[in-house]
């Protein structure tokens, strides 16, 4: 059993790879994407995707265009941005923008896991808030 | 043409674009300040020169006018007393050589020695009668010319001549008529008593005045130490008319070459010309002591005006050669910042390009950490020795991490914004950039940092260059041996105090003084450029603060900074 479906966006290819290997081995679904376009096409393919993990530094599409797009279209998904130290600044604007953390290259697999279960539980937890909403909305219009 | 303005600051002397600043500026002063007096002194002396002309020429005018009327009083009261004689005894009374002798003595009673002798002469030149020194009796003078001269007119007074008694003198003579036949009365007039009319005429010690007729011949006896210019009476009777009653005055050089002011009136009705000469160099004396003065005066006011000149030049061109090497050090600082804004954006271009490979390595190692945790690895006898090279990689991993983060940490601080800067994160940077070149250096940095200070006002980029300069600095002056650098930050008054220690070989005080100087260094040569210390300076200036030096042979170097505290805190 997984514990997360998650989205790694980064255009380092090797990086990508050993990421997506330890994060498997963690018992966590991966889907990769190389850039911001392919990461929105991604989700949209996916649609079970719970956690993205995105780069702050790509070409053509950067890690905050690219989380506006997420988070314009896939209010729910929670984005944990992956920086440099030089993009500090551009991680802290992305949690302006609604990413749920950050953190910096290289980083301690066993810290991400845990961000990454702490963000899949909480979208888990909007969901299931938004279910009850509806839920609630429909009884209550039941004569 | 104007020199280039110098590149390097070097002496004013020794720089030829100075030395032009210092001519052009002492030139200028000089001509500004000198030609409105030249100008005011040359016209004064002008005026007073004419005015002392005028006034020498209108003392001889005077002279020459009276001595003049006096000359011609004499001949003609002498004329007056012949005349008197003439008209009033006959022909035949005259003849009496007894009667004749007796006028002789009254005239020379009533007159002293002037009348020298007298006579009776016929129509034909013979002289009938004669009462005087000479044994002049019956001598004829048909042939003088004063006595063709004088037969033609009533009267004559003839100019001075020789005649038949050898000696200088002249005749006054009166026609009369007696029984239809004219005849002449005649008296020679001693020429001492006519001299000394115009000899006692003396003007200094080199005026005095004479008389020539309209040949050029002397009249008068001139002075034995003065030679006459005998073409002054040519000069004046072409210039003026004779006979007019007009004194004429001329400067001019006699033929021996002298100056002379020569001052001349006509007499006898234009027959003889009275001429009073003196040396100009006497006549205008006084002037030529007054403007002597003068001279020496404005030459001692041009001295002191150019002393001056030179001095306020020198002053000047000084104090912008110091402004030119402010600028100049201002230009270096500017690229100084620019160099290490430029190092800084290269080492923040490396530290990305570099992060992300160690991001890579970090990561495939941990994937082999990941892979040995399987059972089939864990009876390996190596594993662990796997492990531990591992985790060293992970480690050496995370160490490059933190150099690069470093290395962005510095390069985003290269803008020389003011902001508030802690001061004391601030050192702990440059001491951890540092912490390698003193570790080959084998030098120890120490901190003692006031916990309680608070940010200064600063250029982040600035202070750490002034930092960074003291550190580097002091390991240059404890390597190879090594030692101990102590930074201390503290409160102090109105100043934030940032001291940097050495105990390293220290400073000779001949070189203190210059230590800030621009391009000064005791480095050798291409390892400084000598703006290190100066741009420190530069800086710490610019924020307000103050840096000085405490140093002795032997006992190391402590550099303190003072920058200002912010004005609320203060």
């Amino acid at each position: 059993m997984t514990i997360a479906n998650i989205l790694l966006v980064d255009d380092e290819v090797p990086f990508v790879e050993a990421m997506t290997r330890r994060l498997t081995r963690r018992e966590l679904h991966v889907e990769t994407a190389f850039s911001g376009p392919e990461a929105l096409e991604r989700l949209e393919a996916q649609g079970n995707i719970e956690v993205v993990i995105l780069d702050v530094k790509m070409p053509v599409m950067d890690g905050i265009q690219t989380l506006q797009a997420i988070k314009s279209k896939y209010p729910l998904v929670e984005v944990i941005m992956l920086t440099g130290h030089a993009t500090v600044e551009s991680a802290i604007d992305g949690m302006k923008l609604g990413a749920f953390d950050y953190l910096m290259k290289p980083c301690d697999m066993e810290i991400l896991v845990d961000k990454v279960k702490e963000a899949s539980q909480t979208k888990r937890r909007h969901e299931e808030k938004i279910i009850q909403a509806r839920l609630k909305a429909i009884t209550s219009r039941r004569p | 043409m104007k020199p280039k303005q110098p590149e390097r600051m070097m002496g004013t002397d020794r720089n030829p674009y100075y030395r032009w600043l210092t001519r052009n500026m002492v030139l200028i002063v000089t001509l500004v300040s000198l030609a409105p007096m030249l100008a005011v002194s040359g016209i004064i002396l002008k005026e007073f020169h004419h005015s002392y002309h005028e006034k020498v020429h209108a003392h001889f005018k005077e002279l020459v006018q009276k001595h003049k009327q006096n000359i011609d009083a004499f001949l003609s009261e002498r004329l007056g007393d012949i005349r008197f004689i003439a008209s009033s005894f006959t022909f035949a009374q005259l003849s009496d050589e007894i009667f004749l002798q007796e006028k002789l003595k009254l005239l020379q009673k009533e007159f002293g020695p002037v009348f020298e002798d007298i006579g009776v002469i016929t129509q034909d030149g013979l002289q009938v009668n004669y009462a005087g020194p000479f044994k002049l009796g019956k001598a004829l003078y048909s042939e003088a010319d004063w006595f063709k001269a004088s037969i033609q007119t009533d009267y004559f007074i003839s100019d001075v001549f020789l005649g038949l008694r050898g000696l200088p003198h002249f005749i006054v003579a009166v026609r009369q008529t007696w029984k239809g036949s004219p005849w002449i009365l005649r008296a020679t007039i001693d020429f001492a008593a006519f001299n000394s009319l115009v000899e006692n005429l003396r003007i200094g010690k080199t005026g005095f005045a004479f008389i020539v007729n309209q040949q050029g011949a002397f009249q008068t006896k001139p002075r034995f130490d003065a030679i006459p210019d005998r073409t002054a009476f040519k000069y004046f009777a072409d210039d003026g008319t004779p006979g007019a009653d007009v004194i004429h005055i001329v400067e001019r050089s006699d033929s021996a070459g002298n100056r002379n002011i020569y001052a001349a009136g006509f007499l006898k009705n234009g027959d003889w010309l009275m001429i009073c000469q003196q040396s100009m160099a006497e006549a205008y004396a006084d002037l030529d002591h007054a403007r002597n003065i003068a001279l020496a005066v404005l030459l001692a006011g041009g001295l002191a005006i150019i002393v001056t000149a030179i001095i306020v030049a020198k002053k000047m061109v000084s104090k912008i050669a110091q402004s030119d090497r402010e600028k100049e050090l201002m230009n270096q600082q500017v690229i100084e910042t620019g160099k290490l804004a430029s190092i800084g954006e290269l080492a923040a271009g490396i530290a990305h390009e570099i992060n992300n490979p160690v991001a890579i390595m970090v990561e495939e190692a941990g994937w082999i950490q990941d892979l040995l945790e399987e059972e089939e690895f864990h009876a390996s006898d190596n594993l662990e020795e796997f492990r531990r090279s591992l985790n060293q990689i992970k480690a050496q991993g995370r160490r490059c991490k933190e150099i690069t983060h470093k290395l962005l940490s510095f390069a985003r601080k290269t803008d020389s914004r003011i902001q508030d800067i802690p001061l004391n994160e601030l050192i702990e940077e440059v001491v951890n950039l540092s912490a390698q070149r003193a570790k080959y250096a084998n030098v120890t940095i120490q901190t003692h940092l006031d916990g309680d200070l608070r940010p200064v006002r600063a250029s982040q980029t600035e202070l750490q260059q002034v930092l960074f300069n003291l550190v580097n600095n002091a390991l240059d002056a404890l390597e190879p041996k090594g030692g101990v650098i102590d930074i201390t930050s503290r409160l102090n008054g109105r100043f934030v105090e940032m001291e940097v220690a050495d105990n390293g070989p220290g400073i000779p005080r001949q070189n203190l003084e210059r230590l800030f100087d621009p391009f000064f260094t005791t480095k050798p040569v291409g390892k400084g450029t000598g703006l290190g210390l100066s741009i420190c300076y530069g800086i710490v200036k610019k924020m307000g603060g103050e840096v000085d030096v405490r140093s002795v042979v032997g006992g190391g170097a402590t550099f303190c900074v003072r920058i200002p505290r912010p004005p609320d805190e203060s």
